[in-house]
């Protein structure tokens, strides 16, 4: 089973809390689409996904103990 | 000032080690524009200014508020309701005699923004919403200039060095990292979301730092990077951005384009108001599909005959939306000014929804027209 740590940034905390573990997906398309059943609120948020730190801008795939992250952009200043 | 006055007053930055009057020398010659003068624009004037940056630009159309005193450390109680540039500079002018200010008392737009950016060698964003993010981007990629980006939402801040030359091409920038705006809604401001007053200091600070560095030549820069910093676990997060060619096609490639280029609509900024003629309110009401809304008080004369409409007064106005089920919504007023507060309202209300249009002038304007073309 591969495991994959996902973290979130700004308002996405409020909706999935800063971080979790998934167990059981490959690639990103995979792993927001579990994401988005778990957490319907997440659908109507806009954010990029970095896997190891890095922005990635299509589907992607995972590998064992591999970190996601999902950051919505900020206006704030 | 004689040179031993400088020395004195750069002292303690000139004895650094990989610093030196060199350095420094490039700062007092340096030029820099910081758009926006709140939260994030605060920490970066004051340090700047302290470090003895040669000119610095202001841009910022906004006035003092005692809600902002929590965060924007260079105002107090006796600047509520005055120009925030213009007080920014009182008070930096003081604590550095040398340093040339130049004041925008202005919005920065599509319109203004490649004359202003022109003037100065580095470009800082502290901006406070998303059309003036975008704008301050692309019009940092047409005119060649280094961005030092930073944001802030509730307790994380964003960091970054955007478009660096680097031999024959650039470093990434903002629309790398987002490359469409946001629809408004979809991401909350800081009077929305609120925001603890010691994390734009923070990130402030730290695209003070960025610019210095940047000015100087010293030290590694965050570009092609992205810092998130949490001020409640105190948490770093970095990001590593690419430079995409596809990223040139959303960025306006002339000045022309960027004139062409409307940002707030782009990113929805709500609050800006469609104002009519009465040429299109005449349209409008021909078609008679629209609510036509008359929000003076009720009596106000002159009494509108000439088309049907409803009354809904300014002040009932939130209270009564719901007898507004048209897709179009006109509102007028005697002069058009409560009609335009009123067109705010509801379009801050409905968001893209619904369209909605303020008559401009207002039908004293819309009566005079009609007796011209009679």
């Amino acid at each position: 089973m591969m495991r994959v740590e996902v973290l979130f940034f700004g308002k996405l905390v409020d909706i999935a809390g800063a971080s979790l573990v998934l167990n059981n997906v490959t690639s990103t398309d995979e792993l927001l689409e579990q994401l988005r059943l778990q957490y319907p609120a997440l659908a109507a948020e806009r954010y990029i996904v970095a896997v190891d730190k890095k922005t990635i801008t299509g589907n992607t795939a995972l590998s064992e103990n591999c970190t996601v992250a999902l950051l919505p952009p900020f206006s704030g200043g | 000032m004689n040179n031993d006055r400088l020395y004195e007053r750069y002292q303690r930055q000139i004895i650094l080690q990989g610093f030196g009057a060199e350095a420094q020398q490039k700062l007092l010659s340096a030029s820099v524009l910081v758009i926006g003068a709140g939260g994030l624009g605060c920490p970066v004037l004051q340090y700047l200014t302290a470090a003895g940056v040669g000119s610095i630009g202001i841009v910022d159309d906004d006035v003092v508020a005692l809600s902002n005193l929590h965060r924007q450390v260079l105002y107090n109680v006796q600047m509520i309701g005055k120009s925030k540039a213009s007080c920014a500079v009182d008070v930096l002018q003081q604590l550095n005699p040398q340093v040339r200010f130049t004041v925008y008392n202005e919005r920065l737009t599509n319109k203004n923004a490649a004359t202003i950016l022109s003037a100065f060698d580095v470009v800082i964003d502290g901006s406070d919403n998303f059309a003036t993010r975008y704008l301050v981007n692309d019009a940092c990629v047409l005119l060649n200039k280094s961005l030092i980006y930073g944001a802030v939402s509730q307790y994380e801040g964003q960091v970054a060095v955007f478009n660096m030359q680097q031999k024959n091409d650039h470093s990434a920038n903002y629309r790398d990292l987002f490359p469409h705006p946001p629809k408004e809604g979809e991401v909350l401001n800081c009077a929305e979301a609120g925001v603890l007053g010691v994390l734009p200091g923070i990130i402030g600070s730290m695209m003070a730092n960025e610019t210095i560095k940047l000015i100087t030549g010293t030290g590694k820069l965050l570009v092609n990077r992205l810092l998130t910093y949490n001020t409640q676990n105190n948490q770093t997060y970095e990001l590593e951005i690419t430079a995409r060619a596809e990223t040139r096609s959303l960025i306006p490639a002339t000045e022309a384009a960027l004139l062409q280029t409307d940002y707030e609509w782009l990113c929805s900024s709500a609050t800006v108001v469609n104002e009519i003629d009465a040429n299109t309110f005449n349209t409008i009401i021909a078609e008679g599909t629209a609510a036509i809304v008359d929000v003076r008080e009720k009596d106000e004369l002159p009494e509108i005959t000439e088309f049907n409409h409803l009354q809904i007064s300014l002040s009932r106005l939130e209270q009564h939306t719901e007898w507004l089920t048209e897709e179009t919504i006109v509102v007028f007023c005697l002069s058009g000014k409560r009609s335009a507060q009123a067109a705010k309202q509801l379009t801050e209300l409905f968001g893209v929804s619904k369209k909605i249009y303020s008559l401009k002038g207002g039908i004293q304007q819309w009566m005079l027209e009609q007796q011209q073309t009679v």
